[in-house]
């Protein structure tokens, strides 16, 4: 007994070492793996009041480019106001029940991430303002990632430049779904993986979400295709997609609430259970 | 012996706030940023209070993680640097280091930038290959931590001669 006393005192420092070295590898591991939340994230009070402060300096850089964006999207909108009365068009069917299934928090990036290989930003609203884990981030050019973590007053996204997101998307013209991933190389690009071969693929065409989740409504623009190569392994397509969004400077964006999605998910348990 | 404590603690500070609000946003070329913040770990007292470090290095670590979402990446380099500390010492200045007090805020000599560049380099290694966490892209590894070595030796030089001490 007193041997192994003494050669712990011996030893303290590498105990130490160890001890604090096993924590931080921990630590990463857990943040490495797949959809779990992170013990240490910048959604806290501490951090995100660091963040708001910064964001609140950086703002002023952006205003120009952020002034334009909100013109072309009041532009959009006002287009939408005024062709309302289209008699021609058929009315959306959701619509006719007079239950909104999709509500909009309005949100601010107030720490971006692109270096890395796995990036988060970190938005300035939280659990009060009724943002929850899953729910779709995008802003007026197209989608920028979901919700990963939410405190009572921040939220951190799990954005379209990370290695590990996958997001289920659309070629607009045929239909044809992939899903969206990133290989980490390039912040203008992604890419859209397994992509079925009958799919008539053209440089230039557009991506969209696909509708077969909860987390994004359809038809929420993504990019355009830059490239098309066929897979050797799958023999499937795999295309490169220019984003519509510039990933390195965000300002405001909107957070998609689905108010169907707790309904669906379950629903989609049950029928997962009984079979 | 109070300055000294003194003196780290706001270094900690300082060099903490330096990172978080201007190194952490240069990115150069889309993702190379430099760590000058490891000058913490280097300019610590060398006749200091070896588990102090060590425990100090994990919450500065773990401090950086906390603002870059990195989970323990920051933590588990920082603690590696402070632990080969000593040998790091023992290869650039000789065997006898405990004994003349090395000081590394002191003019640039080969053997204070011998342990510069290592001290930088294995952090940096270390950090990239967590970071990453797959030897699948280990030339991509490879080229972030040289070209962000280079950086952050340049830049931790040249902080290493605003924030000198000037008493004595």
């Amino acid at each position: 007994m007193q041997q192994i006393i003494s050669y712990i005192l011996k030893n303290s420092h590498r105990l130490l070492f160890l001890l604090l070295l096993g924590i931080a590898i921990a630590l990463t591991i857990q943040s490495h793996s797949f959809h779990q939340s992170k013990v240490i994230s910048s959604a806290n009070f501490f951090t995100g009041a660091i963040y708001e402060k910064m964001s609140v300096v950086d703002e002023y850089f952006g205003l120009r480019s952020e002034n334009q964006e909100l013109a072309i999207e009041n532009a959009r909108l006002k287009s939408l106001l005024f062709n309302l009365n289209d008699s021609t068009k058929t009315k959306i069917l959701d619509t006719l029940s007079g239950i909104r299934k999709i509500d909009i928090i309005i949100s601010k990036v107030i720490k971006n991430s692109y270096g890395a290989q796995e990036n988060y930003l970190t938005l300035n609203s939280g659990s009060k303002e009724g943002v929850k884990p899953d729910m779709g981030v995008i802003n007026s050019l197209g989608i920028v990632g979901v919700i990963e973590n939410t405190s009572k007053n921040y939220a951190t996204v799990l954005s379209i430049l990370n290695v590990k997101s996958p997001i289920n998307a659309k070629i607009k013209k045929s239909g044809h779904f992939g899903s969206l991933i990133w290989n980490g190389k390039n912040t203008g690009f992604v890419q859209l993986i397994d992509v079925p071969r009958l799919a008539s693929v053209r440089k230039g065409d557009t991506i969209v979400t696909g509708g077969q989740s909860t987390i994004f409504p359809e038809n929420i623009n993504i990019g355009t295709i830059e490239k098309v190569y066929i897979d050797d392994e799958s023999n499937n397509y795999t295309l490169e997609i220019r984003l519509f969004n510039d990933m390195t400077s965000l300002g405001y964006v909107y957070i998609i609430k689905n108010k169907d999605a707790l309904e669906i998910n379950e629903l989609e348990k049950k029928t997962g259970k009984n079979e | 012996m109070n300055s000294t404590i003194f003196y780290n603690i706001a270094r900690f500070i300082l060099l903490m706030v330096a990172q978080i609000l201007i190194f952490n946003n240069i990115n150069l070329m889309g993702y190379i940023n430099p760590y000058p913040y490891i000058l913490f770990i280097m300019l610590f007292p060398v006749n200091g209070n070896k588990s102090g470090l060590l425990i100090a290095s994990f919450f500065l670590g773990l401090l950086l993680d906390m603002f870059l979402n990195s989970g323990g990446v920051h933590a588990a380099a920082c603690l590696i640097l402070a632990y080969l500390r000593p040998f790091l010492f023992k290869f650039s200045f000789g065997l006898s280091y405990e004994y003349q007090t090395v000081r590394i805020n002191d003019s640039l000599t080969p053997e204070r930038f011998s342990f510069i560049a290592l001290a930088v380099l294995i952090h940096h290694f270390s950090l990239f290959l967590l970071e990453l966490f797959t030897f699948e892209y280990f030339w991509i590894i490879v080229v972030r931590t040289i070209i962000s070595t280079i950086l952050t030796i340049i830049l931790s030089i040249l902080l290493i001669y605003l924030i000198k001490p000037n008493k004595r």
